[in-house]
């Protein structure tokens, strides 16, 4: 808590509603690890997620990823989960250093649900996005050693009514889209097919349609990126997040996606 | 130098023990019960935003009368303590009686210590599973603990609400019928009838889908409740 950095007569000045300060002073053995030099053998080692995708649709933002991870050539994970729900209103998509990038997830779920039980109001859209910035802006000596997290975040904006998405870089630059992004080892191939396939104002089937057909795009043309597998019973995830909140659409839909692409392909 | 005069210890904490109890028999009073979904806390609060009932964790609910700010420390220093606890171990080994005996542990360090004692009573309510696994713990100012069962007032006019709900409570009420009720027993003592603007109110809800069990009932929902 940076209660010594605010004091009013000699006692702390306010409440820091953030958890992750909250951790660097009662646990700072939990964050030593960001300051940590490590081999790029060792870096490249772990086991990295590849590529996950965003877009705005009519109602709102729809974030999703494949299910893939791997360590050099090797597939780490098949069926990984790269999408999550950061609090009622917001998802976060990860592509990188899996370990780290998950942690950083449940760091931030953390961060906003602390600031909305501490305040008793829920981070503005705008504060959520800031606050992952700066987050990722705390690994940067990692990032730079090749354990790089670049997250994609979308979320309801309450006051402008609207879905928004944002995307990021290694040093915690954060950028603002008003179509679609892809981040991750196969964004380029997943953003050449969404540069096709989007257009504004999708209806939701639309959009699901069109986030697995570029997943599956990315699948084709990217090692990294894991296809769907009907025999094996993996999908993409995908989150739609709207005014009534972040829900994961169900795999039956997503699996309906997938057969509809693939049938019209063959 | 200074000398303090010589104060007995029995004299000396039956004193502090006067101090806080007047303190929070000036305030409101805040009642805690099981309806048929988990646990209600309602109380008088004509504020709608300085709450003094709030969320702690997935499955725990905190409550405080008596002086804002320091049941307002408390409530803070409950999440700091389950938000860690939560990312450390796991969020189902966040209990709400660890975190009643860290009060307990603490406000008895304040009462015994501290120039002056902390003149708040606290409850931290827990819903678990079926109904079973229901929790109501309730924290004097001098740190005492006890495991209360299907009800409990604490603040101003806590004797009188305790007696007038232990002639009316059943167990298994609906939402409805406990927020009703609840509203007439805190007016009950002087006979009032309370409007819902005037009413704070927050459930654990064990039926709810989502992984936080505590929601907050909005004045709109609280007038329909009393209204239905």
């Amino acid at each position: 808590m940076t209660d010594r950095i605010l004091p009013l007569a000699g006692s702390s000045f306010g409440a820091n509603p953030s958890f992750v300060d909250l951790l660097r002073e009662a646990r700072p053995e939990e964050l030593a690890h960001l300051r940590q030099t490590i081999s790029a053998d060792a870096a490249g080692a772990v086991p990295h997620g590849t590529t996950v995708l965003g877009l705005i649709y009519g109602d709102g933002v729809l974030v999703a990823g494949d299910r893939r991870a791997t360590s050099g050539y090797t597939i780490a994970d098949d069926s990984m989960r790269k999408v999550f729900a950061a609090d009622d209103y917001s998802a976060i998509a990860i592509a990188g250093a899996a370990g780290m990038a998950v942690e950083m997830v449940r760091l931030f779920q953390l961060e906003l649900e602390h600031y909305e039980k501490l305040t008793g109001d829920r981070l503005s859209l705008e504060g959520k996005a800031n606050r992952l910035a700066q987050l990722i802006r705390q690994n940067f000596p990692l990032a730079m050693q090749g354990l790089v997290v670049v997250p994609l975040f979308g979320g309801f904006d309450e006051r402008r009514d609207a879905g928004r998405l944002f995307y990021y870089d290694a040093t915690g630059g954060r950028w603002e889209e008003d179509d679609y992004q892809a981040t991750g080892s196969g964004s380029q191939p997943a953003k050449n097919s969404l540069k096709k396939r989007w257009r504004p104002g999708l209806s939701r089937d639309e959009a699901v349609r069109v986030a697995v057909e570029a997943l599956l795009d990315a699948s084709e043309d990217d090692v990294a990126t894991g296809g769907p597998s009907v025999y094996r019973r993996i999908f993409p995830i995908a989150l739609a997040v709207t005014a009534t909140g972040a829900d994961e659409v169900p795999e039956s839909e997503v699996e309906a996606a997938v057969t509809a692409v693939l049938e019209e392909r063959s | 130098m200074s000398f303090m005069p010589y104060v007995a210890p029995e004299q000396m904490m039956k004193d502090r023990s006067e101090y806080a109890h007047k303190g929070i028999a000036r305030g409101r009073s805040v009642i805690g019960l099981e309806y048929v979904d988990g646990l209600l806390f309602i109380a008088e609060n004509p504020s709608a935003t300085l709450h003094k009932i709030s969320e702690i964790y997935d499955q725990i609910a905190f409550a405080g009368v008596g002086k804002y700010s320091e049941f307002e420390d408390l409530r803070i220093a409950g999440i700091r303590l389950a938000d860690l606890r939560g990312f450390s171990y796991g969020r189902e080994d966040v209990k709400a009686r660890d975190l009643a005996n860290a009060y307990s542990q603490a406000l008895s360090n304040i009462f015994t210590q501290q120039m002056k004692p902390y003149e708040v009573e606290i409850l931290v309510g827990e819903v678990d599973g079926d109904a079973s696994g229901t929790a109501i713990y309730h924290v004097l100012f001098d740190g005492s603990v006890t495991d209360e069962h299907e009800f409990v007032a604490i603040g101003g006019h806590a004797e009188d609400l305790m007696d007038v709900l232990r002639s009316r409570f059943t167990a298994g009420w609906d939402l409805t019928t406990a927020v009703k009720t609840a509203v007439e027993v805190i007016g009950s003592p002087d006979s009032r009838t309370i409007e819902a603007d005037a009413i704070e109110a927050g459930v654990l809800d064990r039926t709810r889908s989502h992984r936080r069990k505590f929601r907050r009932l909005e004045e709109p929902e609280i007038a329909a409740l009393l209204a239905g």
